[in-house]
Parts: structure tokens; sequence; C-alpha cells
């Protein structure tokens, strides 16, 4: 993947989170200790900063140095976990990857972002929408399919019961909100493939 | 050398507190660094924090990390894993409440006790 094209999703993902950061941080102040949104926009602010250093740079290495970035300026737990999803990634894709090579990839950053939260699918977090991402992804979806198939699993974390996470301290309050990691994840979705189908 | 113990919590004042404690119970024989709070100043934990209080307290003989809520363990086991090999085999984020594990890790410390002896005494502390 051409330099080009880490410029475009970088600026695609940093525009989306900063347009949303009042959004995050409202869902977060629900049942988090809402700072997500500022976190995530800080976070993602610093990478688009360092864009002139990650275009040059191929594409898992790209996603790797993104990580690292995430984890030293987002803070809370989601500098680990996102840059964890991105550092994972960088290490599993290959310098060009095709969607059975990203499938296969995704599944493994995952796996890592599990481990880091000591989570699992069901438990209101961004695992709810990364396993539908990378089930949608592996299946063939088509790339609007996939960032629907992004937002409708964020959506339906709504009736969860939190048991991770800070939420998981307010108990049954935490059903009727949506997670703002997982909110997150599909606003990070749509962005990205919106951007690949632009240069595809 | 004595093993280091590290205090991280979301609150600067919790971590620095709990390092007060630390310090009147076993003075100076312990390597002993603390961070808390975010980059900004609020409550919360940084990695980039954490790293560099491990380093403060560093000890060849290894580094017993204590550790408030689920995020300061999550950011302490990320610091781990990007100080990277060999010295992340010698750092240990124990399951222990954060003011009462770090002042009998320290008082173990001080005696001259292994990183397994440091972290088992903290340990002690957690409901099984």
């Amino acid at each position: 993947m051409a330099g080009i094209q880490v410029k475009a999703l970088v600026t695609a993902v940093a525009d989306t989170i900063a347009a949303h950061a009042e959004e995050l941080t409202a869902l977060d102040q629900a049942i988090g200790d809402g700072d997500h949104g500022l976190n995530m926009k800080r976070g993602f602010e610093a990478v688009r900063a360092d864009l002139p250093a990650l275009a040059d740079k191929p594409l898992p290495e790209a996603l790797k140095a993104i990580g690292t970035k995430l984890v030293m300026t987002v803070g809370g737990a989601s500098g680990p976990l996102f840059g964890t999803l991105f550092m994972a990634l960088g290490k599993e894709l290959p310098p060009e990857p095709d969607r059975v090579s990203l499938a296969a990839a995704l599944a493994r950053a995952i796996e890592a972002v599990a481990a880091r939260g000591k989570s699992q699918a069901g438990q209101k977090t961004m695992l709810d929408v990364l396993f539908p991402l990378q089930a949608a992804v592996a299946a063939g979806t088509s790339p609007a399919g996939i960032a629907d198939a992004a937002d409708a699993a964020a959506e339906a974390t709504r009736p969860i019961r939190a048991i991770r996470g800070r939420a998981s301290f307010l108990g049954d309050r935490s059903i009727g909100h949506v997670d703002a990691g997982a909110r997150s994840t599909a606003l990070i979705t749509r962005a990205v493939v919106e951007t690949l189908e632009k240069s595809a | 050398m004595n093993v280091g113990i590290v205090i991280v919590s979301h609150s600067s004042k919790v971590a620095e507190g709990t390092a007060d404690m630390v310090r009147q119970m076993v003075g100076d024989d312990v390597p002993l660094a603390w961070c808390g709070g975010n980059a900004e100043g609020g409550l919360g934990t940084d990695v980039g924090a954490i790293m560099q209080a491990i380093d403060r307290a560093w000890s060849d003989a290894g580094v017993a990390v204590l550790v408030d809520l689920g995020g300061a363990e999550t950011n302490s086991e990320m610091a781990v894993e990007m100080i990277g090999a060999p010295r992340a085999e010698r750092i240990v984020i124990c399951n222990a409440p954060i003011v009462e594990g770090a002042v009998m890790a320290a008082t173990e410390a001080s005696g001259g006790a292994s990183l397994d002896a440091v972290v088992a005494t903290a340990h002690e502390l957690s409901p099984v």
C-alpha cells in the first residue's frame, strides 16, 4: 500500500474521531469516566502530526508506529487496547494485504486485544464490534456491508450489561447505553472502508 | 541489590502518598518510584510515565509493580511489554491492594528477598 493511502487512511480516521469526540465523550460519561472522546482525539491527532514520517513507511511498519503512538498518547485503558489492535495488525499483515490475509491478521490482532483487556465477546466492549467486523471481512462482505455490520454491532452493545472496564461498576445501570469503545471502533471501521473504496 | 517497587495509581496523590508510607516503613533500602495521573495531570495512567517509573526503581533483582484500578494494570502490562526482553522478565505486576501491597512488598524487599518472594508477600493480601 502506497504512502498516499496511509496518509488518506490516517486523515480519514483522525477526522471522524475529531468530528465525533463529543458524542464519544457523552457515551463514556453515561457509563464510564467520560474521557473517551477526548482521549481518542488526542491520540489520533498525535498520529496525524506524525504523518510526514508515517507516510513513507510500508503499511505494517506504519500500523506498528500508529499503535505505539496511540499507547503513548490516548491514555486510560483505551490507549493500550486500541494501540494493541494497530500494533498487532502491523505485526500480522503482509506489506500488500489481500482480503484473506487481512481477515487472518484481524483475527490474530483481535485475540491480542482480548488478551490485553482480559475480555471476550458479549461483555460490552470494542470486541463486540471487532469480532463481527472480522467475520464480515472473512465472509467477503461488500465494503459498505462491513461498515454497516460494524455500526449494527456497536448499536447491539446497548442492551448488554457491562462486566469489564469501569462500566462494570455500574452493573445493571450500564444497560441501555452504547459502549463508547464499540462506537469508536465502528467509526474507525467506516472511515477506513470508505477511504479504501475511494482509492480502489 | 534489593528488589525495586513501583506504585502506579490513577491519582498522583494516591501514588505519592503510598510511596510516602513505604519510605516511612522501609527507609531508603528499596529502590522506589511512583507515577499517577494521565499526561494532562488528570486522573488516569500513562504508559510512558510507568516505563519511566520502572526505570527509576530498576534493580537487577527485579521490580514489583503495585497498581490500583483496571486501567493501571492494563497500562502497566503494556509498559512491561514495551520495555521488552530481557528486563521485562524481571518485572511483575502484583495482584494486591495498592497501599498494603506496596508496604508489604517493600518490607519483604528491604530484607533482600527475591522477586518471587516479594511478589508472593503482596499476593497473600489478595482475597482468594
